[in-house]
């Protein structure tokens, strides 16, 4: 079936015209309504506006137009504006919001020829790392059932992973792109803070949250970035700087590239099977020409008590434009300040209330600079720290999660959810563009089944181009997803 | 910084959020475990360290003030939870003099 293959190959058969847009997207849209009651990556399936646009893209194909993504089934996480569709961002706060404007991610996957196939589950508000904070529904890890996605962008991670659609789009915050990735055997990229337009994206935490893809390839990461990148005037924190393509430079090999390793990032400490996975993605980058150097980031271990000060304290202001007034629900009581208190109460969820809590005393009056300015300044040492790094290196690799996909309610202590992104904070705080991408398969702790793993693989500001076209290259020649890829069959 | 100095219910009051009895126990717990992860950051020097502000260089810009396109009112209050005509309503703000 022609939805099975990656997004370049849909594209390119649905430009050559030898497939319709329109048959694409049916038999993709059949395949989500038999398997998605299982898997559950989806909050609404968007039927008839995906074959609208389907159509659409057909005619655009007829009169002669060539487009990046035609035909190209693409997930968008449920905390992304698409006009006339619900936006919950998996809160019953926006349980009922319907979005009155597409932000211009979505709306340049769709301008290239991308049809929505529908919105995906996510941890509330995009705070978790499992999925399991949604207060819609549950999202289930295709390569085992009885194991999370990930998250937050957990359903964006599934729809892909099970070919419910060629390109999951998702937010990362502090991981929530590289780690569903890592458990769900994709490719998870986050670009440069700053590189894709958040204009219609809900805010968690602004100095960090950016938009990025989750794909079955590498190609198809940066077709998808090449589409979604460049400077928007409705995002004013968007780069104005010239986005250089980089699905025409991928590479096959690393010749030339120097790739730190991280000497504070000791795999030992994640058990023995890990370690070797590891040393071997290393050895495996090292034989495709790679010089391996040793570097040091001092400040790193630092990095999680740095981001759960950082971002909760600007998710405590982001989340207060929830109150009942405007949009959303609204609980009433008997005067403005009770009906905002239960309003909040009943609409946000437990992890969204601790992250307020934290967030507004981080920033209380005789905490703020005890707590947010430190963490402020710790992120500038962890950012000199990636500096002086990339002084001697052009990409660093380390694991992108430190576990493969647990099992459902296995985390309840909070603390133990946010270490899964130990690994990913660190570059999310300096800005850098970093992705994962599947090294192998290891048995859980709690398991038989083999799980999917992730290598991550960190780039200087602005260096998009050099990490896929050195994650390209890995991908080529390990091909380990491939070797995984049984799911939805 | 341990929980028992945290209070837990003016927290919650500037953040506008209703606690229950058993949330201002479980969170208060929690929170105060967190903060003591947190205290980590004190064994960092940054006496000489400037805060982050942006991760990425950038400058002001200015553009001419003109109206461009946006939402129209009538779209934006389709989805008040009350409305009075072209206004949100909610509930009373000042309190009747008694």
């Amino acid at each position: 079936m022609t939805f099975r293959t990656s997004a370049a190959d849909i594209a390119r058969r649905v430009n050559s015209g030898s497939v319709g847009a329109r048959e694409v997207t049916d038999a993709v849209l059949a395949h989500v309504d038999a398997v998605d009651g299982s898997i559950g990556a989806y909050l609404t399936v968007l039927h008839d506006l995906a074959r609208e646009q389907a159509d659409r893209v057909d005619r655009r194909v007829k009169n002669g137009e060539t487009l990046p993504l035609a035909g190209v089934p693409v997930a968008v996480k449920d905390n992304m504006c698409l006009t006339g569709t619900r936006t919950t961002c998996g809160s019953k706060i926006l349980e009922n919001w319907i979005a009155p404007y597409t932000g211009t991610a979505v709306q340049r996957i769709i301008d290239a020829g991308g049809i929505p196939i529908g919105k995906t589950n996510l941890d509330e508000f995009a705070m978790g790392s499992s999925c399991e904070n949604s207060a819609l529904g549950t999202t289930r890890n295709p390569y085992d059932d009885m194991r999370v996605p990930g998250g937050s962008s957990g359903g964006s991670a599934a729809a892909a992973a099970a070919y419910e659609a060629a390109i999951g789009l998702g937010s990362d915050t502090g991981g929530s792109i590289r780690e569903p990735a890592a458990f769900c055997n994709l490719v998870g990229f986050k670009p440069t803070y700053g590189r894709i337009s958040r204009y219609g994206l809900i805010a968690f935490a602004s100095s960090l949250d950016q938009i990025g893809p989750l794909t079955r390839t590498v190609e198809d990461a940066a077709l998808a970035y090449d589409v979604m990148a460049g400077k928007d005037p409705m995002d004013s924190t968007s780069i104005d700087r010239e986005v250089e393509p980089a699905a025409g430079a991928l590479r096959d090999d690393l010749k030339g590239v120097r790739i730190g390793i991280v000497k504070e990032f000791v795999t030992e400490k994640l058990g023995p099977e890990i370690h070797a996975l590891y040393q071997k993605a290393y050895a495996d980058l090292e034989a495709l020409g790679a010089e391996l150097v040793d570097v040091s980031l001092p400040t790193a271990d630092y990095g999680l008590a740095t981001y759960y000060l950082i971002a909760p304290a600007e998710c405590s202001s982001n989340l207060a434009r929830f109150d009942g007034v405007r949009y959303g629900l609204r609980v009433e009581g008997t005067d403005v300040g009770q009906m905002y208190e239960n309003t909040r109460a009943s609409g946000f969820g437990d992890e969204v209330k601790r992250r307020i809590l934290i967030g507004t005393y981080a920033l209380s009056s005789g905490y703020y600079d005890a707590y947010y300015v430190k963490a402020q300044k710790a992120r500038t040492l962890i950012g000199d720290d990636f500096k002086r790094a990339f002084a001697g290196c052009d990409l660093i690799a380390s694991p992108a999660a430190s576990s493969p996909a647990f099992q459902f309610d296995s985390k309840s202590d909070p603390y133990s959810m946010y270490m899964m992104d130990y690994y990913t904070i660190p570059m999310s705080l300096a800005g850098l563009p970093a992705l994962s991408v599947p090294c192998g398969y290891v048995k859980p702790d709690d398991g038989d089944r083999p799980m999917p793993m992730g290598l991550q693989l960190a780039a200087p500001l602005f260096e998009e181009v050099r990490l896929l076209g050195a994650a390209h290259a890995y991908e080529r020649a390990t091909q380990h997803a491939r070797a995984g890829a049984k799911v939805g069959a | 910084m341990s929980s028992d100095k945290i209070d837990i219910r003016y927290v919650a009051k500037l953040a506008r959020l209703a606690l229950t009895d058993a949330e201002v126990e479980s969170f208060g717990k929690q929170l105060g475990d967190l903060l003591q992860h947190v205290e980590a950051l004190g064994a960092l020097d940054t006496a000489a360290v400037p805060a982050t502000a942006q991760v990425v260089e950038s400058r002001n810009v200015e553009r001419a003030d003109d109206v461009g396109p946006c939402l129209d009112r009538e779209t934006v209050l389709a989805q008040a939870p009350q409305r009075q005509g072209s206004f949100f309503r909610v509930p009373r703000i000042i309190a009747e003099e008694s």
